[in-house]
C-alpha cells in the first residue's frame, strides 16, 4: 500500500488584503487502504486532497507520496496519484468513451492498438464496455463519473484521490460509484459529506477551519464531526 | 441520433474511413482552398453537390447534415440578402454554396476520422517543430480541447440564458453575457485542473 505523508503543511491563498490560510500545520501519515476526509463546506478538506497530487502547493511543510516530494517530483507523483473530481464533465475531454480513456495513456503508451486494448480492458472492468463508442455527452451523470474513474485507473495509479465524487449523483449512481471506489486495490483518499460512506473507510480525518481536529477510527471521527458541527 | 456531436465518428468501412488521416487532413485543406477559389454560381453549387454525395457515401446521416448546418442558416440568409443587394444573386449563391460545402466537408472529415487518429496526425505534423521547443503532445491536446469545448460552451450559454430568463432578465444582455463569461472561465479552470491531475501537461 502507498504512503502519503503530510508534515506540518500550511496552505495559503492570496486575497486583496494579503492572504488567507486554507490549511494550517497539518501532519498525517496515511498508510491505510481507505482514508476518508470529512468536514463542512469551506473547511479545507478539498485543499488537503488537492495537495496530494500537486494541484495545490504548500506554502510550508512537505507532502510526499511513496517518498516522492510533490513539490519537486510532481510528474512522478501524478503518475502514482489519480484524481477524481466532483464534476465529471470537466474531466472528460474526448468525444467518445473509449477515446477519453485512451487519452490518459497517450503520454506513456505510444502504440495506438495497445492504448485501445488497455482502454477497452479498463472499460470492461468498470462496466462500460458496451458504451465504448458512445459520445461522452450521452452518458448519465453516474456513467460519466465511472468513466472519469476509468480514465484514472487506466494509468494504474497506486493512490486514487476522490473529491466528493458522489455529491451530484442520484442514489443508484452514487451507490455504483461508491462500490467501485471502495473495491479498488489502490489506496483511496476520499473526501465526502456522506458519513455512512466515511464509516466504511479504515481511517477518517475531520477538517475544521483549516485544521485537522480529529484523526481516528471512522466511527469515532464521524461522531466527533457530528458533535462539533451540531453542538 | 438527433445531431452528430462534434468529433464523433460514424463507424464504417468506406474509402473515406480507410484513407490515412494525414492525407485526409491535407486533402481537406487543399479542397477547402480550391472550393473558396471557385467563381460564379454553378461551380460552387456543383462542389456542394459533390460534397453532399461524399458525405452520404461516407454514411453521415442526412438528418445530421441538415441539423448541423441549421444554426448557420440565419447567418447565411442575411449574407445572401446582402450579397444579392450589393453584388447580385450569382455572388450570393457562390458565397452560400461555398460556406455550406466547407461545413459538409469538415463534418465528413470528423465523421470518418477517430479523434485519436486525428491527434496522432497532429502529433506527427507538430513533430517538426520539436527543435523549436514545441511539445507535439501538447499541441494535439490543445486541438482536442478546442473540438470538445464547442458543445460544452454552447451548453453553458443555453443554461445561462435560461437562468436569466427564469429571473425575468431575458432582455438584458449583461444578465446573460457576464455570468456566461464567468462560467466559461470557471469551466476552463476546472478542465485545466483535470488535465493537470491526469498528468497531461507534464513533460515526457
Amino acid at each position: 500500500m502507498a504512503t502519503i505523508e503530510l508534515d506540518d503543511v500550511t496552505v495559503t491563498a492570496p486575497t486583496a488584503d494579503g492572504e488567507v490560510v486554507l490549511l494550517r500545520d497539518v501532519t498525517a501519515h496515511l498508510t491505510e487502504r481507505r482514508v476518508a476526509v470529512v468536514g463542512a463546506n469551506g473547511s479545507g478538506k478539498s485543499t488537503l486532497a488537492r495537495l496530494v497530487n500537486g494541484l495545490v502547493g504548500a506554502a510550508s511543510g512537505s507532502v510526499r507520496v511513496d517518498g516522492l516530494d510533490v513539490a519537486t517530483d510532481g510528474p512522478a507523483v501524478r503518475r502514482r496519484v489519480g484524481f477524481v473530481f466532483t464534476q465529471p464533465a470537466a474531466q472528460l475531454v474526448m468525444p467518445t468513451v473509449l477515446e477519453d480513456v485512451a487519452l490518459s495513456l497517450r503520454r506513456h503508451v505510444k502504440d495506438k492498438r495497445e492504448r485501445e486494448t488497455r482502454a477497452r480492458a479498463v472499460l470492461a472492468d468498470i462496466g462500460l464496455a458496451d458504451r465504448a463508442d458512445t459520445s461522452v455527452h450521452a452518458l448519465s451523470g453516474g456513467q460519466q463519473q465511472l468513466l472519469a474513474i476509468a480514465g484514472v485507473l487506466a494509468c494504474e495509479p497506486t493512490v486514487v484521490v476522490a473529491d466528493e465524487p458522489t455529491t451530484l449523483l442520484d442514489l443508484r449512481n452514487a451507490r455504483a460509484v461508491q462500490e467501485r471506489l471502495l473495491s479498488m486495490d489502490q489506496q483511496l483518499l476520499l473526501v465526502t459529506h456522506d458519513l455512512d460512506l466515511a464509516r466504511r473507510c479504515d481511517r477518517a480525518l475531520v477538517v475544521e477551519d483549516g485544521h485537522v481536529t480529529c484523526d481516528d477510527d471512522p466511527e469515532r471521527a464521524v461522531a466527533h464531526y457530528v458533535e462539533s458541527t451540531l453542538s | 441520433m438527433r445531431t452528430l456531436p462534434l468529433g464523433l465518428q460514424v463507424p464504417g468501412d468506406t474509402v473515406w474511413h480507410r484513407l490515412p488521416t494525414g492525407r485526409k487532413l491535407l486533402g481537406l485543406v487543399l479542397l477547402g482552398v480550391g472550393v473558396v477559389a471557385l467563381q460564379g454560381p454553378w461551380l460552387p453549387l456543383l462542389a456542394l453537390a459533390v460534397a453532399l454525395a461524399v458525405a452520404l457515401h461516407a454514411g453521415v446521416p442526412a438528418r445530421s447534415l441538415v441539423l448541423g448546418v441549421r444554426p448557420l442558416l440565419v447567418l447565411l440568409a442575411v449574407v445572401a440578402a446582402l450579397q444579392t443587394w450589393q453584388r447580385g444573386w450569382p455572388v450570393a449563391v457562390e458565397v452560400v454554396a461555398t460556406t455550406l460545402t466547407l461545413v459538409v466537408l469538415a463534418t465528413t472529415f470528423t465523421a470518418t476520422t477517430p479523434t485519436d487518429d486525428l491527434l496522432d496526425a497532429v502529433v506527427r505534423a507538430a513533430g517538426v517543430l520539436r527543435p523549436l521547443g514545441v511539445d507535439p503532445q501538447r499541441v494535439a491536446l490543445t486541438f482536442s480541447l478546442a473540438i470538445s469545448s464547442i458543445p460544452v460552451v454552447a451548453t453553458l450559454f443555453t443554461q445561462t440564458r435560461e437562468a436569466a430568463k427564469a429571473r425575468g432578465l431575458e432582455r438584458s444582455p449583461r444578465a446573460t453575457l457576464t455570468p456566461f463569461a464567468v462560467r466559461t472561465v470557471a469551466h476552463a479552470h476546472a478542465v485545466g485542473d483535470a488535465l493537470a491531475a491526469r498528468g497531461l501537461g507534464d513533460p515526457d
